[in-house]
């Protein structure tokens, strides 16, 4: 298309040569020079002609028209404000969602992560998803020949003297390797040297640059410096780029070496971090877990463990990273592609019946000389003018719904999600929506093409066209309809179930009265509160100054707040019983005595904790229901004892009281078998601050940490927050809402377009039909008549879209099952109520049209013609 | 004299055989839009008159099609023109369409001259 071609000059100047040369010719056949001159131009005709004939042929002319197309695409699109708007802002939503959602697709699942081959990074656990004790670390790494280097992270936190008093930091414990085995390498200072993560190493931290830029002001000089972690100095060796998120640790500030085990550490059982393992050259993934396994069932073997069935898990990092989002941004990419389709089948059904009312205009261009090639141009360019505002306006729907997107999820979560940070339009994003505004400009380009096929040009002038292509076209914009409608009923079904999934994991029972509770965790320096007397008086005066604040009914202590994980547990046995090491696993709580009543947990038998049990007295304990039943079926479980064996010292628990379920376990898991042993009997340096008041809960939160303070401002006070908010803001709570208020965003915009559509189809069907209810009306028709016409033609559609839909939406529901609690992939009230909505938004659709043909006047429609 | 008959006398050329003709008067040498022009007029004994812009632009279409190449030069007469010449695919294209005419022509005269039809002549 582009190929240099002759410049019109050059022609123009070849014309002059054969008139010149005729005239030659001409002149030694005889004639005068002044007439063969004169005959030589009458011979070759108007050379002006030939020039123009010339020009139209060449690219400048192809240039001109694409402008004049152009200008005039916009002078039609002005002329129609209505239709220009109505197109523009559907094809700005729908683009605008497609390429926004397709920008976290992008950000998650393309984007590598930010290490040395990614994706020869593996996950390395004792089981999958269960960490890996130290001892077995240390074994699987001297004895693995699948991975370069093999290393482990735990997490952790700190107390960090500032000068304003202690902060709690979030820290990383990892083995000296770590980052060489990620490929990342600090950019000031050095990485952990060989040795300092062995038993007796130097107190070293490696910064994050958050910490480095928000505590350290940035400063070059911080390499080398002190800081004071939990009442240690730890010296300042290097500063992590920008660019290091590592997802399982969220925000640790501060990296440092394992080089001082506590006591559980050394236990082979103790399960405390994740491996992280850089495959060898050629070795793949399941290779690497076939030896890990077989290693770990030799140390099983040889150290005698039982209990938990464990089967080594190696899974690519990656995977570990974005596995849990995955079918959220595919269900989500999927829905925005689905709408983006909806979308463009509307516009070029609004083109199409515009198209309609241009068949005249067509027709008269096409017999002034306009070649059906120059027609199918102008329509790609309207096509293509739509395509690209709307395109542009997508790009700002985009952006907003980029940031909208990510505000929605929470930061906690956010920290887990570094991926997050790279979402936004770039190049990829870019590219992606350049493709769906050619794609889009295609169709619309299209549409009318097929309906406007050249050959009945001739008809078209005529006006009165009934031919077959119109019936051609009713088939199709039907067809296209009960698409539109199928695809709504799809979308709506699927934003229903997972709307009711939400609402049912909203009022799964908690066991406890949420609402009205405020709560703050507490860090307690061991160097200040060093005994168990200490400590205990500590929680003692936590409890009675918090209760005594305005407003408070009761306040409580907790290891672990409800409704968040089953995390903590522990290994039990039932004293008294056979034990063959089989692994009971239950969530372990540390509690006050009035934590259970402050939450407004019922008794079931026995009692709750007194400020009587401590440290002096023999192991209590409290067990809920599901503990009961589980361990003592048919038997009364108080004075009964349970014994743990946690880091080879078992200790023994007289069982006092049963309690109702609270929910310690996430909203959407099974209640978890839960022991409660008494704080005071333990004796923590970490708790949170559980209380009831009468009012607000969050208005409460200020003056619960001054108060916090005034008790010692060494104590480091963080995550103060309502247990409401809590549970609103706990990985289930935030999935389940996200997905229903994203796909219920999708159904409602499905819905609207389909029920456009439907009002499209028909409209026009009434339009072309005029004359024929007409007759009828002529011939006697009631007007009722006439509406159940047109109805009926709704309804037909409304049944045809609905019944695919609906067998369609059976196979996305089973699709999308992991993300439905409570609620069953084909719930049959939930299949009902959409076809209930769809019905009566479609009948509205058809209302008018049909209004409007009843109103036909049988003189006017017959005389039309 | 010039040399032209009645106007009347001249038949309109079929759609494609310019084409035809310009490659034939090009197989044996170069020449510019207005000798092919002149050597159609003369070698059908001035049945054929060719519209220069259609000449032009089949011309234009040959170029482009790369079975003729044209390069400005200078005619026997001292003027500067465009000389046109055939490409190795204009040759083989001629003799393509040259065998394509000729089946034509033979067929059109079969029915024409023979057939049932001649019976009742």
């Amino acid at each position: 298309m582009f190929r240099r071609r002759r410049s019109v000059d050059d022609f123009a100047e070849e014309i002059k040569s054969h008139i010149e040369l005729e005239a030659d010719d001409l002149e030694s056949e005889g004639l005068s020079e002044e007439e063969a001159r004169r005959r030589a131009k009458v011979e070759f005709g108007n050379a002006q002609t030939a020039r123009e004939r010339f020009y139209l042929k060449s690219r400048i002319v192809w240039f001109d028209n694409l402008l004049r197309d152009i200008k005039f695409a916009v002078r039609q699109l002005a002329r129609k404000p209505g239709f220009a708007c109505v197109a523009f802002l559907v094809l700005a939503l729908g683009m605008g969602t497609s390429v926004g959602i397709f920008a976290f697709v992008d950000a998650a699942l393309l984007e590598p992560l930010p290490y040395a081959n990614p994706d020869r990074i593996m996950w390395v656990s004792e089981s999958p998803g269960w960490p890996l004790s130290y001892p077995d670390f240390l074994d699987w790494q001297a004895l693995n020949k699948s991975f370069s280097s093999l290393d482990i992270f735990t997490g952790s936190g700190y107390l960090l003297r500032t000068s304003t008093g202690a902060a709690p930091v979030n820290g990383e414990r990892v083995s000296g390797g770590f980052f060489r085995t990620l490929g990342v390498q600090p950019i000031l200072g050095r990485d952990f040297n060989p040795g300092e993560d062995r038993p007796g190493g130097p107190n070293v931290t490696l910064l994050s640059y958050g910490a480095w830029v928000h505590r350290f002001g940035a400063e070059r000089g911080v390499v080398g410096r002190t800081v004071d972690l939990d009442n240690q100095p730890y010296t300042i060796i290097g500063v992590l780029p920008q660019s290091f998120t590592f997802a399982l640790s969220g925000n640790a500030e501060f990296w440092v070496p394992i080089n001082r085990l506590s006591r559980h550490e050394h236990s082979r059982t103790f399960y405390t971090g994740f491996g992280i393992g850089r495959l060898r050259d050629g070795v793949t993934v399941q290779s690497a877990q076939s030896e890990i396994r077989a290693i770990s069932q030799r140390l099983q073997r040889q150290y005698a463990i039982t209990g938990r069935d464990l089967k080594a898990g190696v899974a690519p990092f990656s995977e570990v990273v974005v596995g849990d989002v995955r079918p959220i941004l595919l269900t989500l990419l999927s829905a925005a592609g689905l709408l983006l389709l909806i979308t463009c089948v509307n516009v070029s059904s609004l083109v199409l019946v515009r198209a309609e009312s241009r068949r005249r205009e067509i027709a008269v261009r096409s017999a002034l000389g306009a070649t059906p090639a120059r027609l199918v141009r102008q329509f790609v360019t309207e096509g293509l003018v739509l395509a690209v505002f709307g395109g542009g306006a997508g790009i700002l729907v985009a952006a907003a719904l980029m940031r909208l997107l990510a505000r929605l999820v929470p930061k906690d979560m956010a920290a887990g999600m570094p991926f997050l940070g790279s979402v936004g339009l770039n190049a990829h994003t870019a590219g992606f929506a350049a493709a769906v505004a050619l794609l889009a400009a295609l169709l619309l380009a299209v549409t009318p093409m097929l309906r406007l096929s050249f050959q009945q040009v001739r008809a078209g002038l005529s006006d009165g066209d009934r031919g077959a292509a119109s019936r051609l076209w009713s088939r199709l914009g039907a067809n296209l309809v009960v698409f539109e409608l199928a695809v709504a009923v799809m979308l709506l079904a699927g934003a229903g179930l997972l709307g009711r999934s939400f609402y049912r994991l909203l009022h799964v029972p908690l066991g406890f009265d949420a609402s009205h509770i405020a709560t703050a965790e507490v860090a307690v320096p061991g160097s200040i509160y060093a005994t168990s007397e200490e400590i205990t008086e500590l929680y003692r005066e936590v409890v009675r100054r918090a209760t005594s604040l305005p407003g408070v009914e009761s306040a409580g202590l907790t290891s672990r707040l409800p409704v968040q994980c089953d995390c903590n547990t522990d290994g039990i046995r039932i004293v008294g019983r056979p034990y063959h090491g089989e692994h009971n696993e239950v969530d372990e709580r540390h509690i006050s005595a009035n934590y259970l009543p402050a939450l407004k947990a019922a008794l079931i038998r026995g009692r709750f904790f007194t400020e009587a049990d401590d440290a002096s007295r023999p192991g209590v304990a409290v067990i809920n229901q599901t503990l009961a039943r589980k361990y003592f079926p048919g038997q009364d479980p108080i004075g009964q004892s349970i014994a743990n064996d946690e880091g080879g010292r078992p200790s023994v628990w007289q069982i006092v009281g049963v309690v109702n379920d609270v929910r310690e376990g996430p909203l959407d898991a099974d209640i978890t078998p839960t022991e409660y042993f008494p704080l005071n009997q333990i004796g923590e340096h970490s708790f949170t601050l559980v209380v009831r008041t009468s009012q607000e809960a969050s208005a409460l939160l200020p003056e619960l940490v001054s108060t916090l303070h005034q008790i010692n401002s060494n104590l480091g006070v963080s995550n103060e927050s309502t247990v409401i908010e809590k549970i609103d803001t706990t990985e289930a709570a935030v999935l389940h809402r996200f997905s229903a208020w994203l796909v219920g965003g999708f159904a409602a915009m499905a819905l609207i377009l389909g029920v456009v559509g439907l009002y499209g189809v028909i409209s026009y069907s009434v339009g072309q039909r005029t004359r024929e209810i007409g007759v009828r009306m002529a011939l006697g028709a009631e007007r009722g008549s006439i509406y159940s016409l047109v109805i009926r033609q709704a309804v037909w559609l409304t049944l045809a879209g609905l019944s695919i839909g609906l067998l369609c939406s059976l196979g996305t529901s089973m699709l999308m099952r992991s993300l439905l609690f409570g609620v069953q992939a084909w719930d049959a009230a939930t299949f009902v109520c959409v076809s209930v909505l769809l019905g009566l938004a479609s009948l509205s659709a058809s209302f008018l049209p049909a209004r409007r043909a009843a109103s036909v006047n049988p003189v006017e429609a017959l005389r039309a013609e | 004299m010039p040399s032209q008959n009645d106007p009347d006398d001249r038949i309109a050329l079929l759609q494609g055989t310019l084409d035809l003709l310009i490659l034939k008067i090009l197989v044996l040498g170069s020449r510019h839009g207005q000798g092919i022009a002149r050597s159609i007029l003369r070698q059908s004994e001035e049945a054929f008159f060719v519209d220069h812009g259609s000449l032009y632009l089949a011309l234009q279409r040959l170029e482009d099609k790369k079975w003729i190449s044209a390069k400005w030069g200078v005619s026997e007469n001292n003027r500067k023109a465009r000389f046109y010449s055939l490409t190795a695919k204009g040759r083989q294209k001629l003799l393509e369409k040259t065998n394509e005419w000729q089946r034509l022509t033979r067929a059109m005269g079969l029915i024409l001259s023979g057939g049932p039809g001649s019976e009742e002549v």
